[in-house]
C-alpha cells in the first residue's frame, strides 16, 4: 500500500510539474545538462561557471531568436546507469530540446546510445574516446573537445622530434588510459620505426601505488617517459617521481598536465620541462580569449580552468545550433550543426560533417616552475583540423548509417 | 640486486600505511563487532585537518604537532560519534551498524567538499625527510625509511599495550567473549568508546601521514577502505600481527607483481584474499568464531504466511502500482521500472540475508552476470529479447553456484568478503576482457524489442516479473526447504542432527539468490541499453546491503519497501541536488536512530504490540511486509 501511494503521489507531482512547465515553455528553449558534479567537483565546477556565463552572455544578446535560454542541469554521480536515468528525466519530464555535458567516457557512450535510441539531439562536452565520434559513433552525438588521437597527435609532433629511443609508458588502466597509450605508441611509431617501448605500467585509476611503479619505470631505464595518469594520481606520481629521482635527465610527455585543474594542485613539485597538453590561461593574447577572459573574471573572481572554457563553449556552440536550425526537431538540428562554425575564445572552430567532431584545438607546451607555482611555457595553439586522419580513413572507423 | 632489494623496501613502505589503518579497523571490529564502513571516511578526515594544520603552523614542531594534533582531532570526532549514534544501535541486528557507518561515510565526502574545496591540495612534505637516500644507485625516498621504521613501532605499542595494561586486557577479552566481560561487571559502553577513538586514531594518523606524499582530495576514503578491509580479513579479524603480516604480503605481492604483469594491481588484493580464505577460512591468524550465544536472525514476530486478508491487500497494491501508467508520464514510469528491478535485486539479498543468514558484500555480481549474459545473448548471438531475457540470468546462476560453493564453506563477515572478492574478481574481468566486454566502456544497444519498448510496457513487464519473483521467494521461504535453511541459520548443529545437509541447504539459496538477481540485472540491461562493469560494482553491492537493511532484515520481506524507499529517494535526491549523498547520508543515519529495525522491522514491532495491547486486531493501513 505504501509502496503504491508513494509511486502515485510521484506521479501526480509530476503530472503537476508538467503542467506548469507547459505554459512557461513558449517563451523559452530549454537545454539538458549532465555531468559528474559530485564525483569530479575538481574539474566541473569551473566546468559549471563556463556555461552558466555563456547562458548569461547569450540571453544578454536576446536569447535564441527571440527566446529564452535555459539550461536544466542534473548530475550522474559518475555511473553511466544514473546517467541515462538523468537524461530520461531531462527528455521526459523537462521536454529539453537537446542533451549537453558528461565528462567520462563510458557515462558519454551511455549517453550517446541513449540520444541514439530515443533520437535526441546530443552534443557531449568533455569525453575523450574516440568511439565516441568513430567506432560507436552515431548521426545524433556530435563531440566538442579535441578527442584522444587529436591529443596523441598533437604530442606526437613534438616527440618524434625528440633524440630518445628508448620510451616507458605510464597510464592509468581503463579505456582512457589504454586507447591513449595505444593511439601514441601506433603514430610514434609509425613516424620513428627506430624507437623501442621497454616498459609499460598500467596502475589503477586513482589508485596508483607510486612508489612500486616508479621504481619498476626507472628499473627499465627508458629516456622518455609517456604520461596518462591525472589528478589525485598524478600528484602521487610526480611527487615519488621527483624524490626518486625518476625524472632526472629524462624527457616526459604527459596528456592534459598542462590543464589548470591538474598542473595547479601540483604548486612548487612542478616537473620542469615535461611537453604536454593544456590551457596557458595566463599567456593567451588574443582578442577572442581576451574577452572570456575578462567577462570570467569580472562575474568570478577567479581565473578559469580549461572545464570553464569546456563549459562555456559547449553552451555556446548548442546556442548556435538552435539559433541556426530555428527548430528544435532534431533532425534540423543535426542538419544545423553539420558543418558549423563557431566562434570560440580559441578561434572559430568546425563541427566536421563526416564525423561530428569539432576542430576545437589545444596548446601544446612545456611545463615550468614560475613564483613556486606549475605553468606552461612556449605553448602554441595547435588546430584540431590539422590533427584527424583522413576522411577516408573516418569513414572506415565510423559504422555506415 | 639493490634494485629489488629498494622495490622491497618500497612494498614495506605501502605496508605500513596500510597498516596503520587496517589495525584500526580491526581493533575496532575485534571488540565491537561493527564493520566499521566509515573507517576510509576518518582516513580522509586525518589527511584534510592535517593539511589545515601543517599549513598553519610551519616547521618540524609545527609539522609532526600538526600530524599528531589531527589524529587527536578526529578521534574526538570518533568520540562523538560512537557516543552520539553507535551506541544506540548496538543491540540491533548484526551489519545494522554498517548502515549507520554507511550514511556516514556519505556525509563525510560531501562535507569534505563542502569545507575545503574541490581541488586536490597538495601537503607539505615533512621536515627532515624531503630528499632520497642514495642506495647503490637506488634512490630510496627517506620518508620511506621513517614510515617503515613506523610499522613496526605501532605494532610494538599496539603490542604492549594489549598485553601489559588492564586496558588491553580487557579488550583482548572482550575480543574473546563480550557477553561474559559485560556479565564480570565491567563496564563495556567506555571500553567501546575508548576502543572506538583507539581505532580511529589510528585510522586519522594514517590519513595524515599520507600528506607528504599523496594529494588530499574527498575520494581517498574509497580508495582505501576496501583494500584495508581486504588486508584484516587476509590478516584475520581481529588480530593486529595478521593485519601487519597482511599488509606486508599485498604490498610486497603488488610492488614485484606490477614487475610482470603491470595490471595486476587492479585485482592482486582480492586474488589474494580469496586464496587465503578458501585455504583458511578465518585468515592468516585468526580463529574460529566462538558458536554465538544468542540466535543471529532472532525474530521478535514469529514469521507467518499471509494472511487471506493480507494476500488481498498485497494484490491490491498490486493493481494500484500496475495502474501507474495511467496517471503518470514516461518519466515516472522509467524510474517505476527502475525501482521494480531493485525490488527484485534487494529481495534476492534479503532472502540470503536474513532467511539464509548469509550476509553477502558481493551481491552485485549476479546481478550484473545477469546483465552480460543478456547482453551477450542479444548482441553476439543476435537473440530475440524474450529468450535473451530467459537465458541471460542462467549466466548468474553458473556464478553463483561456482563461488557459492566455495562462499558458504564459511560464515559471517568471512563468507561475507569472500563473496566480495569473488564479486571484485568478476568485476575486473569485464573491466579488464576489452575484446569480448567492451572494458569500462561496456555493451551498448541492447533495447528492448518494440512490444516492450514504450515506459509503460517496460514498466508493466517489470513490474510483473518483480511480483513474481517476490512472490516466488516467499513460497521458497515457507516451504519445507525454506524451513531448514531457516534452521541452519539458528542453529546449525542441532539442523545437522535432525539430518539437515546444511552446506547444500545454504549453496541451494545462495544459487537461488543469484539467479533471482540474475533476473534483476537481465531486465536492468533493456531498461538501460547498456551494460557496464559498474553494474557489478561494489557499490551496487552496498547499495542492495542498505536497501535490505533499511527495510528490515528480521522481516520476511521487508527489502522491498527497502528498496523503494532507498531507490525513490536516491533518484530524486541525484536530480534535485548536488548535495544528493550529504543529504541521503543524513537521512540514512536519521533513519538507523529511529528504527533500529528497519522500517518494516518497527511498523512490524509496533503493529504486534497494538495488537497484544487491544484484543482485536487494530487495522493498520501497512501491509508493506507483503
Amino acid at each position: 500500500m505504501q509502496r503504491s501511494k508513494r509511486l502515485l503521489a510521484a506521479g501526480l507531482g509530476i503530472v503537476f510539474a508538467g503542467i506548469a512547465n507547459a505554459a512557461m515553455a513558449q517563451s523559452e528553449i530549454k537545454i539538458g545538462e549532465i555531468n559528474s558534479y559530485s564525483l569530479l567537483p575538481a574539474f566541473t565546477e569551473p566546468y559549471r561557471k563556463g556555461w552558466q556565463l555563456a547562458v548569461e552572455e547569450i540571453n544578454a544578446a536576446g536569447g535564441i531568436n527571440g527566446k529564452k535560454l535555459v539550461v536544466v542541469s542534473k548530475d550522474d554521480g559518475g555511473k553511466p546507469a544514473d546517467a541515462q536515468t538523468a537524461a530520461n528525466e531531462l527528455v521526459s519530464s523537462e521536454n529539453v530540446v537537446m542533451l549537453t555535458g558528461t565528462f567520462l567516457s563510458n557515462i558519454g557512450l551511455a549517453v550517446s546510445d541513449f540520444a541514439n535510441q530515443k533520437k535526441v539531439f546530443f552534443l557531449a562536452a568533455e569525453p575523450l574516446t574516440d568511439a565516441i565520434t568513430w567506432a560507436k559513433g552515431n548521426r545524433y552525438t556530435f563531440r566538442l573537445r579535441p578527442s584522444n588521437y587529436m591529443q596523441a597527435a598533437m604530442l606526437v609532433e613534438e616527440a618524434a622530434k625528440l633524440p630518445a629511443k628508448r620510451w616507458a609508458t605510464i597510464a592509468p588502466n581503463y579505456e582512457y588510459g589504454q586507447s591513449a597509450v595505444a593511439v601514441f605508441k601506433k603514430l610514434m611509431s609509425e613516424k620513428r620505426p627506430d624507437i623501442q617501448w621497454v616498459d609499460e605500467q598500467w596502475p589503477p585509476q586513482g589508485k596508483i601505488d607510486a612508489g612500486p611503479v616508479v621504481q619498476a619505470v626507472a628499473a627499465a631505464n627508458p629516456e622518455a617517459i609517456l604520461n596518462v595518469t591525472f589528478g589525485a594520481d598524478l600528484v602521487k606520481l610526480v611527487r615519488e617521481g621527483n624524490t626518486r629521482g625518476l625524472f632526472k635527465d629524462r624527457t616526459v610527455v604527459s596528456f592534459l598536465t598542462g590543464e589548470p585543474e591538474y598542473l595547479d594542485p601540483l604548486k612548487d613539485e612542478t616537473p620542469e620541462g615535461w611537453i604536454v597538453t593544456g590551457y596557458p590561461w595566463y599567456s593567451i593574447k588574443t582578442p577572442e580569449h581576451d574577452t572570456f577572459l575578462k567577462a570570467y573574471q569580472a562575474k568570478y573572481n577567479d581565473y578559469p580552468r580549461l572545464g570553464s572554457i569546456v563549459g562555456y563553449e559547449t553552451i555556446k556552440s548548442a546556442a548556435a545550433i538552435l539559433t541556426k536550425a530555428n527548430s528544435t526537431d532534431p533532425e534540423k538540428l543535426i542538419a544545423a550543426a553539420e558543418g558549423l562554425a563557431v566562434p570560440s575564445p580559441f578561434g572559430e572552430i568546425v563541427f566536421r560533417k563526416i564525423d561530428h567532431q569539432s576542430t576545437l584545438g589545444a596548446f601544446v607546451g612545456k611545463t615550468a616552475l614560475k613564483d613556486g607555482k606549475g605553468v606552461m611555457v612556449d605553448s602554441v595553439y595547435r588546430k584540431g583540423a590539422n590533427y584527424l586522419p583522413s576522411d577516408e580513413e573516418v569513414m572506415k572507423l565510423r559504422p555506415k548509417e | 640486486m639493490a634494485f629489488y632489494f629498494v622495490q622491497f623496501l618500497t612494498g614495506l613502505a605501502s605496508a605500513a600505511s596500510l597498516f596503520l589503518v587496517a589495525s584500526g579497523l580491526s581493533i575496532i571490529f575485534g571488540v565491537t563487532r561493527i564493520v566499521n564502513f566509515a573507517h576510509g571516511a576518518f582516513y580522509m578526515l586525518g589527511a584534510y585537518v592535517a593539511f589545515t594544520l601543517t599549513e598553519r603552523f610551519s616547521g618540524a614542531i609545527g609539522f609532526w604537532g600538526g600530524i599528531v594534533a589531527a589524529a587527536l582531532i578526529v578521534a574526538v570526532i570518533g568520540v562523538l560519534v560512537e557516543m552520539v549514534l553507535l551506541r544506540r544501535i548496538y543491540h540491533a541486528p548484526e551489519l545494522f551498524q554498517l548502515l549507520a557507518t554507511f550514511g556516514l561515510t556519505l556525509m563525510v565526502e560531501d562535507l569534505v567538499v563542502l569545507i575545503w574545496g574541490p581541488s586536490d591540495l597538495l601537503g607539505r612534505r615533512a621536515p627532515g625527510f624531503k630528499g632520497a637516500v642514495d642506495f647503490f644507485g637506488q634512490n630510496i625516498p627517506s620518508y620511506d625509511l621513517f614510515l617503515i621504521a613506523l610499522g613496526p613501532l605501532v605494532l610494538g605499542l599496539l603490542w604492549l599495550l594489549f598485553q601489559r595494561t588492564r586496558w588491553g586486557v580487557l579488550v583482548r577479552a572482550a575480543t574473546q567473549d563480550r557477553d561474559m566481560v559485560a556479565a564480570l561487571g565491567v563496564n563495556q559502553k567506555w571500553l567501546f568508546t575508548s576502543v572506538f577513538a583507539v581505532g580511529v586514531f589510528l585510522a586519522a594518523l594514517g590519513g595524515a601521514l599520507q600528506i607528504p606524499r599523496d594529494a588530499v582530495h574527498h575520494a581517498m576514503d574509497l580508495r582505501i577502505i576496501v583494500d584495508v578491509f581486504v588486508v584484516v580479513v587476509i590478516g584475520g579479524l581481529g588480530s593486529i600481527i595478521g593485519a601487519f603480516v597482511a599488509a606486508v604480503l599485498v604490498s610486497e605481492l603488488n610492488a614485484f607483481g606490477i614487475l610482470v604483469f603491470p595490471k595486476i594491481s587492479i585485482i592482486l588484493v582480492f586474488l589474494v584474499m580469496a586464496a587465503v580464505l578458501i585455504v583458511r577460512p578465518w585468515g592468516l591468524f585468526g580463529k574460529a568464531e566462538a558458536p554465538a550465544r544468542r540466535t543471529p536472525g532472532l525474530t521478535v514476530n514469529p514469521w507467518r504466511p499471509l494472511t487471506s486478508n493480507e494476500r488481498l491487500a498485497a494484490i491490491a497494491a498490486l493493481l494500484l502500482a500496475a495502474a501507474l501508467p495511467l496517471i503518470s508520464g514516461n518519466y515516472a514510469l522509467t524510474v517505476g521500472s527502475e525501482i521494480a528491478i531493485f525490488v527484485i535485486f534487494a529481495a534476492s539479498l534479503h532472502f540470503l540475508m536474513s532467511v539464509g543468514g548469509l550476509a553477502s558484500f558481493g551481491h552485485a555480481a549476479y546481478f550484473g552476470l545477469g546483465a552480460y549474459g543478456v547482453a551477450f545473448l542479444a548482441k553476439m548471438a543476435g537473440l530475440p529479447m524474450i529468450p535473451s531475457l530467459l537465458l541471460g540470468p542462467l549466466l548468474g546462476l553458473a556464478g553463483a553456484a561456482i563461488f557459492g560453493f566455495f562462499a558458504v564453506q564459511l560464515s559471517g563477515v568471512y563468507f561475507a568478503m569472500l563473496t566480495l572478492a569473488f564479486a571484485q574478481i568478476v568485476w575486473s574481468v569485464a573491466f579488464q576482457w576489452v575484446s569480448v566486454t567492451g572494458g569500462d566502456n561496456g555493451i551498448l544497444g541492447v533495447w528492448p524489442e518494440p512490444w516492450a519498448a514504450s515506459p509503460s510496457h517496460f514498466y508493466w513487464l517489470s513490474l510483473g516479473i518483480a511480483a513474481l519473483s517476490v512472490a516466488a521467494l516467499r513460497v521458497i521461504v515457507f516451504s519445507p526447504f525454506g524451513f531448514a535453511l531457516r534452521a541452519t541459520r539458528d542453529s546449525p548443529l542441532r539442523g545437522e542432527a535432525i539430518g539437515i545437509d546444511g552446506k547444500r541447504i545454504q549453496w541451494t539459496a545462495f544459487v537461488i539468490a543469484g539467479t533471482v538477481a540474475g533476473i534483476a540485472g537481465a531486465l536492468f540491461a533493456y531498461l538501460k541499453g547498456s551494460v557496464f562493469p559498474d553494474n557489478l560494482g561494489i557499490s551496487l553491492s552496498v547499495d542492495a546491503l542498505v536497501m535490505v537493511l533499511l527495510g528490515g532484515v528480521e522481516t520476511v520481506s521487508g527489502a522491498i519497501v527497502g528498496a523503494v524507499v532507498y531507490k525513490a529517494l536516491n533518484i530524486w535526491l541525484v536530480s534535485q541536488t548536488d548535495l544528493s549523498k550529504l543529504v541521503l547520508g543524513s537521512f540514512i543515519v536519521l533513519i538507523v536512530v529511529a528504527f533500529p529495525k528497519g522500517i518494516v522491522g518497527i511498523l512490524e514491532t509496533l503493529r504486534h504490540r497494538r495488537r497484544s495491547d487491544a484484543p482485536k486486531p487494530a487495522v493498520l493501513g501497512i501491509e508493506s511486509a507483503e
